[in-house]
């Protein structure tokens, strides 16, 4: 299923440091030394995160003669990315359309929006329209 | 800035979805807009197409609060529904949320910045499964709306031609 997937990947990039070796693979192919060197932890453990990141295909190993390499995954990227908009766009709308009800409730209340006076707030109307 | 621009979603922690975005209204307003029926059902509709036929709030801590959506076209229906934990007029709001086998816990905070104000909503989920669950309905609804734009402009390109507009 789509939602295990995702899962997966999820919790792949749940992780800071692991976020940010996807960060820098953004940038181009990268070897596991490389890509070690910023963080002060062992190779041992960078290993570990990039299997992690490999088993939710994030990344993929390439060889180019004796080096390994490592590489994104676009694919996975593009999917956390459609992921994300989708949820966006869905608020999006709504936020929109709250923006509109917003003004149309201001212009009912007659408020000015020049006025430099603080809010109503003690006081109680009725809003019997 | 336009105001669509200070959107932000994020998810800052394993469980949790955070969006934000500011609303050129007090916030006693947009309290309003986020608690009473008849506003709720005005802009609380998703994508493009869904009517909102089922808004009861029961506003008081423990009262039960209850959404029911339907597509117009298509019949399709969805509903969610869950109790207030936390009701403080106008800067902050807690309730539960239970959709299909999910659960969450949305706190809304309203607050004043400048002329503007900020709503922030922050859904934690029981599970990571859920919130990816959550995150995946929106996926699947964004595609929706992809599609009902293009069913409008095909509409619109019909009705154009047709010299109704």
């Amino acid at each position: 299923m789509v939602v295990d997937h995702l899962s997966v990947t999820f919790a792949a990039l749940s992780d800071p440091t692991r976020r940010s070796i996807v960060a820098r693979l953004t940038a181009g192919p990268a070897t596991v030394m490389e890509l070690a060197a910023p963080f002060s932890i062992s190779q041992q453990a960078i290993s570990k995160h990039l299997a992690y990141l490999e088993n939710a295909h994030l990344i993929e190993r390439q060889r180019a003669g004796r080096q390994n390499y490592c590489a994104i995954k676009p694919d996975t990227i593009r999917e956390v990315a459609d992921w994300a908009e989708g949820y966006r766009r869905i608020w999006e709308n709504n936020f929109q359309r709250l923006d509109a009800l917003l003004a149309e409730m201001k212009s009912e209340k007659k408020l000015s929006p020049k006025s430099a006076k603080p809010a109503v707030k003690k006081r109680k109307e009725h809003e019997t329209q | 800035m336009k105001l669509s621009d200070t959107f932000k979603v994020t998810t800052p922690g394993d469980l949790e979805i955070v969006m934000a975005r500011d609303f050129d209204a007090p916030p006693d307003m947009i309290f309003d807009a986020l608690t009473k029926p008849e506003l709720v059902r005005r802009w609380l509709l998703g994508p493009e197409g869904w009517i909102m036929p089922v808004c009861e709030i029961d506003l008081r801590v423990g009262g039960a609060w209850r959404y029911g959506w339907r597509n117009e076209e298509s019949g399709c229906e969805f509903g969610m529904h869950g109790e207030y934990r936390e009701i403080n007029r106008p800067g902050r709001i807690v309730h539960t949320e239970f959709f299909g086998e999910g659960e969450s816990l949305v706190t809304s905070s309203i607050a004043a910045k400048g002329e503007t104000t900020t709503l922030t909503m922050t859904m934690r989920f029981a599970s990571r499964a859920e919130r990816d669950a959550a995150l995946e309905t929106g996926m699947a609804d964004g595609v929706a709306v992809s599609y009902d734009r293009l069913e409008e402009t095909l509409a619109s390109t019909a009705s154009v031609k047709g010299g109704i507009e």
